[in-house]
């Protein structure tokens, strides 16, 4: 069943056809996808949704593709992990992971933005498709696209570690390399997305491609028992993923599918590039734009689209939003990685160094449901943690050698 | 050329008559679409339209006087 009703500007209201844009031309403010809800009203039912196989279109009406997807039909359905030692640590009765750093195919959240903006292009025609990326986006457009049989071109600085090319280059998506400063490089992407015949997954196709983030949201609900947590604490970038993740509970709550929890949406930046927390700190509205710099790269966006719109969700569900240094993300990874066995990108440290801090100050409730969202892997980011672990300690290979060792850890090998 | 940017004032070019200045000294049409003005920055969604070499001075000009040059997307380059 398919209940989307239109494109309409977040700003002055004005609605649009479905087709691949997404800036209203009256105002320029930002277009989102509506919908129809009450042609959901008795078909919607979490029966219904249990019945289907476990990954993120098993919420399909609320996405905005016609019929089944036609890219990443097996992604998403993440873990949700209550972080029993991860609450000892923090000092807080009920906390939970929601894992996205397994995200399928490619071990971040993207998969999900990615997956709908992909099969929404397949809808409208498009054959090839692209995006500007420094990582996990990357990465997520080449996999998805290279399986769907698309053509994909990939923008990126000139200077991307290897590391980070690779991890895109290995899918045969046509990788071009800019030079230049941010902001030319910015500009040059935007310019070829308006220029070419292409579906630009977070511009021409972005208000499809940012709706899929609200499978995350959904399955957090299902697997929370349907329900809502307490607080949520989102990574922030553009600001997408946080007012995505609000608007997954608003609608659960209109479909009856679960009771209002009155969940506060908090958000996490790194120190480094922090407008939207520095925003909300400040009381304004406006977002200053930054030049990004953090180890926290996936989060590095100093001009954020949706800077605003995740100030305003923030403000109006009564959260909070924090930012944290460098060190305190690699403090939290370390944390994340030895408390529960999660080893998440630089992102995942934000989102715990930043939680950690506000239940600290007392912004988090030490006694209600938190949930984290952890959206990217650790492998991803390895430098960032590399000269934060202890180093193996080397011996001989003979028995006594270990003996030796291990009685200096505790262990009795007559035992 | 028609091109379509968010322009960010920060406090001390928030009172400046600068979109005035910029019709003055090239020859483009300017459009405001959307703008907020607060004590200490400002937001402008502006059209500029212009042969192609003029807006491209233009915008450079813009970025010259302090003010931050976007295009309406923002920033497009993801993680």
């Amino acid at each position: 069943m398919n209940i989307v009703r239109a494109l309409k500007c977040r700003e002055c209201g004005h609605e649009y056809e479905i087709q691949p844009t997404h800036v209203c031309e009256f105002c320029f403010g930002p277009l989102e996808v509506v919908y129809d809800y009450e042609k959901l009203d008795g078909y919607f039912t979490r029966e219904l949704i249990e019945s289907r196989p476990q990954n993120m279109w098993r919420y399909k009406e609320l996405l905005p593709i016609d019929g089944e997807p036609s890219v990443g039909a097996q992604n998403g359905f993440t873990p949700l992990v209550r972080a029993k030692n991860l609450e000892k640590a923090l000092g807080v009765s009920e906390l939970y992971i929601k894992n996205d750093s397994v995200c399928y195919p490619t071990l971040s959240f993207k998969d999900r933005v990615v997956s709908v903006a992909l099969s929404k292009a397949v809808e409208f025609g498009f054959k090839t498709v692209a995006c500007a990326s420094t990582g996990n986006l990357a990465g997520s457009v080449a996999a998805n696209a290279a399986a769907a049989g698309l053509e994909s071109y990939v923008f990126i600085p000139h200077d991307l570690e290897q590391g980070k090319v690779l991890g895109a280059g290995i899918f045969g998506t046509k990788i071009i390399g800019i030079k230049g400063k941010y902001d030319d490089v910015n500009r040059l992407c935007s310019e070829v997305a308006g220029k070419y015949g292409w579906a630009f997954v977070n511009v021409n196709v972005r208000p499809f491609y940012a709706e899929g983030s609200k499978s995350l949201g959904y399955e957090m609900m299902e697997q929370l028992g349907w329900k809502a947590p307490k607080h949520v604490v989102v990574p922030m970038a553009s600001g997408s993923l946080c007012t995505k993740v609000h608007k997954s509970i608003k609608e659960f709550i209109k479909l009856g599918l679960i009771e209002d929890n009155g969940t506060a949406v908090y958000g996490a930046q790194a120190t480094g590039c922090s407008p939207i927390a520095k925003s909300v700190k400040d009381g304004t509205d406006l977002i200053h734009p930054v030049i990004a710099d953090t180890i926290a790269k996936s989060l590095a966006i100093g001009n954020p689209a949706d800077g605003f719109y995740a100030n305003r969700v923030i403000n109006e569900t009564g959260g909070w939003a924090e930012d944290v240094s460098d060190q305190e993300v690699i403090d939290a990874m370390k944390l994340l990685a030895e408390t529960e066995g999660i080893f998440a990108e630089t992102a995942g440290g934000v989102t715990l160094g930043c939680a950690k801090k506000m239940i600290e100050s007392g912004k988090l409730p030490r006694d209600e449901s938190i949930v984290l969202c952890i959206t990217g892997n650790g492998l991803k980011t390895q430098e960032a943690v590399v000269d934060a672990i202890d180093k193996p300690r080397i011996i001989d290979a003979n028995l006594k050698d270990f003996d030796e060792l291990a009685a200096a850890d505790g262990f009795d090998a007559a035992a | 050329m028609k091109l379509r940017v968010y322009l960010t004032f920060d406090e001390a070019t928030v009172r400046e008559p600068i979109i005035w200045k910029l019709a003055k000294e090239f020859d483009v049409v300017t459009n405001i679409r959307t703008a907020e003005v607060k004590d200490h920055m400002g937001l402008v969604g502006l059209e500029i339209d212009g042969d192609d070499a003029v807006v491209e001075a233009a915008t450079q000009w813009l970025s010259d006087q302090g003010v931050t040059v976007a295009p309406i997307e923002q920033d497009v380059i993801e993680g």
